[in-house]
C-alpha cells in the first residue's frame, strides 16, 4: 500500500482548496448583488431601522472583516440566517435537500441501471441497427439542452398521453418524468463510455485466451470483461453526479420541483445570502466528496493509479 | 498532475469510441465535417438575412390572430406556417429572428473563452511551477462547482444584458482551452526546436507567436467547435430562466418558456424553437467530434 496515504492525502488538499475558492467566489458575487435590506422592510420603513436591520445582519462591517467571519463560521458549519425563512440557512436547505436526493439519486441509478446494458449489449452486437439506434439515441442525448427535453416529456407523456403528472412531488409517477430529463445525459455518456470501454476489452488478448479455452461467452462478458472495463465507467460516473447537480437547478425549475436547486433560484432572486451560500457550498461539497471516494474505489480497482 | 485528478479530466476523454475501424473513420469523416460546417453556414446566413427570410416582423403583435395552429390562411389573413404565440406573432419569423441571439451570444462568448483560456494555458505551460499550480488550481475548482448556478448569481447581480451574458457564457468555457493548450506546451516546449530558437536568442513571444500556436491551432479550433454547441445551450437555459436576452427581442430559451403555459392548447409556441436549438447543439457538437477526429485525434486521449 505504499504511497496510498500521501496519494490520498494531495487529493484532500486539492479537495479543501477546491472548497475555499468556491466558497470565496460565492462571498464576493453575493456581497456586489447589492443590499438585501430594504428588501426585507416595508418601503416607507425609518433610516434607524434599517440601520439597525444592517448591524444585526454584520452587513455594517468591512467587507475584509465580513470575509473572515463568513470563512471561519462556514468552518464551524455555521452558514448564517435566511434574511428569507427568518430560521438558520442550513435548516432550510436541510428541508429541500431530501427532494433533491430523492430525485438526484433516482435519476442516477436509472440512469446507470438502463445505460450500462445498453452499452454492454451495443459493444456485443456491434454495428448491428441495434447498436446504431441506441448510439444514436444516446448522441441525442448528450446533446440534447436539459429544459427542453423536460418540455418534451411534458407535453408527449404528460399532457398528450397522460401518463404521469406534469409538475409537484408526490408518489413515484411524479419522480418518473424529472428523473428521466435529468439522467437523460448521464444515461447516454454512461451507454456510449460503456459500450467503448467493453469493445476496447473484447479485442485484448487475454479475453481471446479466454475464448479458446473455451470459457462461455456469458463468463468471459460478467468476469473478465465488466471488471476491466469498470474503472472508466466508475470515474465518468462520479464525475456525472457532478453534472446532475448543477442538471437539478433546470430540472427542478422545469417540473417545480421543491428542491435544493430551485431553492437556490429563487434565493438569488430573493437576495437571501445565506441559503445561496449554503446551498453552492453543499453542492460543491457533494461533488468533492463523491470524487474523493471515486478516488478511493480507483485505488482499489487499479493499483497503478496510484503512482500517479 | 493536474491532469491526473478525475474531477477535472475532460468528460469527452473517456467518452470517445475507442475501438473502430481506423480506415473506415477517415473516408467517411470529412463529408459529414462538410455537412456540419454548412449547416453552422446557413444558420449563420439565416441569422443575417432573417429580415429577408422572415414572412412578418417578429414583435409585431396581432389580437386577433393569437394562439393560432400551424396554418396558411390565420384569422388575421396571413400565412402561419408554425404558428402564432401569446400574443399574436407569427413563430416562424421569431425563430428565424432567434437564430441572431444564439449565434452572436454563441460565437462572441467562444471567442472570449477562448483567447481568456488559451492564454491562460500558454501562461500555465511556459511558466509552470506556482503560476502553473494557481491558474490549474482555479481550473479544477470551477469544474467542482456548478457553473449555471454562478452564472444565475452574476446575471441576477449585473442585470442581463448583452456584454454580462457574453462574458459569463465566455468563462463558463475557458477551462477546456487552458488543459489541453498547457499540455501541449508543456510537450512542445522540451522539443529541440523550440529550445534551439531559445538558444539562438529568440524571443518568448516569438516562440509563442511563430512556433507554438500554429501547432495547437487545430486543437484551438476544435474545442471552439464543441464549445460553440455549449455557448448556444447555455445562453438558451438562461433564457428559458428569464435571465438572457430580453424581451420583446425573441430567443430560443426565451420562446420555449413563453409557450409553457400554452403547452396544453398551443404546443408549437415552444416546439418549433426548441427543436431548432436541439438540432443546432446536435449538429455542432458531432461536428465538432468529427474534427476532432480529422484534426487532432490526438485530442481523444487528452
Amino acid at each position: 500500500m505504499r504511497g496510498f496515504v500521501p496519494f490520498l492525502g494531495h487529493r484532500l488538499f486539492r479537495a479543501l482548496i477546491a472548497l475555499w475558492l468556491v466558497s470565496t467566489v460565492v462571498f464576493v458575487v453575493m456581497r456586489l448583488s447589492g443590499d438585501p435590506v430594504p428588501l426585507l422592510l416595508p418601503p416607507d420603513a425609518p433610516h434607524s431601522e434599517i440601520m439597525r436591520v444592517r448591524r444585526d445582519l454584520g452587513l455594517d462591517k468591512p467587507l475584509p472583516v465580513q470575509y473572515v467571519i463568513f470563512l471561519s463560521n462556514l468552518a464551524r458549519g455555521d452558514f448564517g440566517r435566511s434574511i428569507h425563512f427568518r430560521e438558520p440557512a442550513f435548516d432550510v436547505v436541510r428541508g429541500y435537500l431530501a427532494a433533491t436526493l430523492e430525485l438526484g439519486l433516482t435519476a442516477f441509478f436509472l440512469a446507470a441501471l438502463i445505460a450500462v446494458p445498453i452499452g454492454l449489449f451495443s459493444a456485443m452486437r456491434r454495428n448491428t441497427l441495434v447498436d446504431h439506434a441506441a448510439m444514436g439515441l444516446a448522441l441525442i442525448g448528450q446533446s440534447a439542452p436539459t429544459f427542453f427535453l423536460g418540455i418534451l416529456f411534458i407535453l408527449l407523456l404528460s399532457l398528450k398521453a397522460d401518463l404521469f403528472p406534469t409538475s409537484g412531488r408526490g408518489d413515484w409517477r411524479n419522480l418518473v418524468l424529472p428523473a428521466l430529463t435529468l439522467g437523460a445525459f448521464t444515461m447516454a455518456s454512461i451507454a456510449r463510455l460503456t459500450r467503448s470501454a467493453v469493445l476496447e476489452v473484447l479485442g485484448a488478448d487475454y479475453i481471446r485466451t479466454a475464448r479458446a479455452k473455451g470459457v462461455s461467452e456469458m463468463w468471459v462478458v460478467a468476469k473478465h470483461t465488466l471488471k476491466n472495463a469498470a474503472i472508466p465507467i466508475v470515474t465518468i460516473t462520479g464525475l456525472q453526479f457532478g453534472t446532475l447537480l448543477g442538471g437539478a437547478v433546470v430540472t427542478e425549475t422545469v417540473f417545480s420541483w421543491p428542491g435544493i436547486g430551485r431553492l437556490a433560484v429563487q434565493s438569488i432572486y430573493n437576495r437571501d445570502y445565506a441559503v445561496v451560500q449554503c446551498t453552492v457550498f453543499l453542492a460543491a461539497l457533494m461533488f468533492v466528496v463523491i470524487n474523493f471516494f471515486v478516488d478511493l474505489i480507483y485505488g482499489v480497482l487499479d493499483p497503478r493509479i496510484r503512482a500517479g | 498532475m493536474a491532469s491526473s485528478i478525475p474531477a477535472s479530466a475532460p468528460a469527452d476523454a473517456v467518452l470517445a469510441p475507442a475501438a473502430r475501424a481506423p480506415a473506415r473513420r477517415r473516408r467517411r469523416f470529412p463529408a459529414l465535417v462538410v455537412a456540419g460546417v454548412g449547416f453552422v453556414g446557413l444558420l449563420l446566413l439565416v441569422a443575417a438575412a432573417a429580415p429577408l427570410l422572415a414572412p412578418q416582423d417578429p414583435i409585431r403583435q396581432s389580437l386577433r390572430g393569437r394562439l393560432a395552429a400551424p396554418t396558411w390562411q390565420g384569422a388575421d389573413g396571413r400565412a402561419h406556417l408554425l404558428g402564432t404565440d401569446h400574443l399574436g406573432r407569427d413563430v416562424l419569423s421569431r425563430v428565424i429572428y432567434g437564430s441572431r441571439v444564439s449565434l452572436v451570444i454563441g460565437f462572441s462568448a467562444v471567442l472570449v473563452g477562448g483567447i481568456l483560456g488559451s492564454a491562460a494555458g500558454l501562461a500555465a505551460g511556459f511558466s509552470s511551477g506556482r503560476v502553473d499550480a494557481a491558474i490549474m488550481t482555479v481550473a479544477d475548482a470551477q469544474l467542482a462547482f456548478p457553473f449555471i448556478l454562478l452564472a444565475i448569481g452574476i446575471i441576477a447581480v449585473l442585470g442581463p444584458s448583452f456584454p454580462t451574458l457574453v462574458v459569463v457564457i465566455g468563462l463558463s468555457g475557458w477551462v477546456s482551452y487552458a488543459r489541453i493548450l498547457r499540455s501541449q506546451v508543456l510537450v512542445l516546449r522540451s522539443r529541440e526546436f523550440v529550445e534551439s530558437i531559445h538558444a539562438l536568442g529568440g524571443s518568448l513571444a516569438r516562440v509563442v507567436l511563430r512556433h507554438v500556436l500554429p501547432n495547437v491551432l487545430s486543437s484551438i479550433v476544435v474545442i471552439a467547435t464543441l464549445e460553440l454547441a455549449r455557448a448556444i445551450v447555455l445562453e438558451a437555459t438562461l433564457s428559458f430562466l428569464g435571465l438572457g436576452i430580453q424581451p420583446p427581442t425573441p430567443s430560443w430559451g426565451g420562446m420555449v418558456q413563453e409557450g409553457r403555459e400554452y403547452l396544453d392548447s398551443a404546443w408549437w409556441i415552444s416546439t418549433f424553437p426548441g427543436i431548432v436549438l436541439m438540432i443546432t447543439s446536435i449538429v455542432v457538437s458531432r461536428t465538432g467530434d468529427w474534427l476532432r477526429d480529422v484534426l487532432d485525434p490526438t485530442l481523444r486521449g487528452e
